[in-house]
């Protein structure tokens, strides 16, 4: 029997779809871009699977473009994902994440005797380490690295 | 940032480094000059540390400046639950600077984006205190005539002991060479060995405290400290290997300088201080001219 063809998620006609999101981050994405607070239509499927990273999630964002620097912002928490951008129902280009040289009010610090992790300070981090993210604290100048790393 | 601070060594440039030293020997020669009349300096000590106080306050009376602040948390508005934010905010309107010891790391950054005046971190937890590696570099400078070229040996807790770090970060900026003389438990950590690598200068390590310190220009001493360890026996083994005795200097060369940020507890035994070696407390008074040059060149009198 021959299996029926079918989308997990419906085509947009203009817009970003992010694909390669892992499904435990999903949630985690959304919240970095902001995107609870936007107008566009958005459709997301999660727990889809895929044979890279097991289970992932997709996010269908219509009538909506990122910059660089704010999708860039997502490579804490979905480092391999993979943006098709559409117009007219084609993907007129494709764009892969690229982890940013400043982290500002994603990650928490591991320190936990850190001026971040005691007043309502925004935390701010040099990427000392793209690789196997190292984020060195613009406070308290300690590491965190990818193990420890927390999303606020 | 609106006006200008001091909160981690690596804020100053080698040549802003080089004027403040060179502003210290000034005060050296004449340490009494009124250049902070009018001026009110806030010393906030959220945690007590009576040499780094004593010595700010000195610095800040010799050069006419009048003094606000507290000496510890206990009696400040801290001990009702007022934020950093809230406090450096209120002082700030108070003062012309502000000397800031506080126990949580980062905190001096975090003042110094805050405050509309210049803050100097003296020492924020276990992460940068720069006003001791100053004094520092004002002593070997002072003691050696340079500061390139020199052997500088660091004994004792080295993994977790920030003045060392803080130290041997400033000194890699000239062609230094280093020696690290710890117990295993208490080595300096990889990413400072690494950094050294990387700018190609020459470290040593040692877990024996032997006559390879005959080679010293600088010895560094610190303190061996029993809460760093998690096993109290292996405290118990090293705690008197790290000791350095008078009998242990005969081989050292004739400019060799013993330093120690102090307090010491033995790691220095007495028979040392009447050494003409021994320099801890011509560090420790180093620290007020260092003081006044620091003070003054924030606050652009000088």
């Amino acid at each position: 029997m021959k299996e029926p063809k079918q989308l997990s998620v419906s085509a947009i006609e203009n817009g970003t779809v992010i694909d390669h999101i892992p499904a435990k981050n999903l949630f985690k994405v959304i919240q970095i871009l902001n995107l609870d607070h936007i107008d566009s239509q958005i459709t997301f499927g999660t727990n889809l699977e895929s044979k890279k990273l097991g289970r992932k999630a997709i996010i269908k964002i219509s009538d909506k473009f990122f910059e660089d620097e704010d999708i860039n912002r997502i490579a804490l928490v979905a480092p391999d994902a993979k943006l098709n951008i559409i117009r007219d129902y084609e993907v007129v280009e494709k764009k892969v994440v690229e982890v940013p040289d400043i982290i500002v009010g994603i990650a928490k610090c591991m320190n936990p005797k850190c001026i971040t992790n005691y007043e309502h300070v925004t935390t701010r981090f040099k990427v000392v380490s793209k690789k196997n993210v190292a984020l060195k604290c613009h406070y308290c100048e300690k590491i965190t690295n990818q193990e420890n790393m927390q999303i606020v | 940032m609106k006006s200008r601070s001091l909160v981690s060594i690596d804020d100053l440039s080698t040549d802003e480094i080089l004027k403040i030293l060179d502003l210290a020997v000034g005060f050296e020669k004449n340490p009494v000059q009124k250049l902070l009349d009018e001026k009110v300096i806030a010393t906030l000590f959220f945690e007590p540390s009576t040499r780094t106080r004593l010595s700010f306050e000195s610095a800040i009376n010799r050069l006419g400046g009048k003094i606000v602040g507290f000496a510890e948390a206990s009696s400040s508005s801290v001990s009702k639950g007022e934020t950093l934010h809230d406090t450096i905010r209120m002082v700030s309107n108070y003062s012309d600077l502000i000397v800031m010891r506080h126990p949580v790391e980062g905190s001096a950054r975090y003042a110094s984006e805050i405050s509309s005046v210049p803050i100097i971190n003296a020492g924020d937890g276990a992460n940068q205190h720069p006003t001791q590696t100053l004094l520092d570099m004002y002593s070997i400078r002072k003691t050696q005539g340079t500061l390139d070229g020199l052997n500088i040996f660091m004994v004792g807790d080295l993994k977790y002991g920030r003045t060392v770090h803080s130290l041997m970060m400033a000194m890699s900026r000239w062609n230094t060479t280093f020696n690290f003389i710890s117990p295993d438990e208490l080595k300096m950590p990889e990413e400072f060995k690494l950094y050294l690598e990387n700018l190609g200068l020459k470290y040593y390590e040692h877990s024996d405290f032997t006559d390879i310190i005959s080679r010293a220009d600088i010895i560094y001493m610190t303190r061996v400290q029993k809460e760093r360890f998690s096993d109290p026996i292996e405290y118990e083994k090293v705690k008197n290997v790290y000791v350095l005795k008078n009998s242990m200097l005969a081989n050292t060369k004739p400019n060799m300088r013993i330093l120690h940020p102090l307090p010491r507890v033995n790691e220095i035994h007495t028979d040392v201080d009447s050494n003409p070696k021994a320099y801890y407390f011509e560090q420790a008074l180093n620290g007020v001219y260092t003081r006044q040059a620091i003070l003054c060149s924030l606050l652009g009198i000088k």
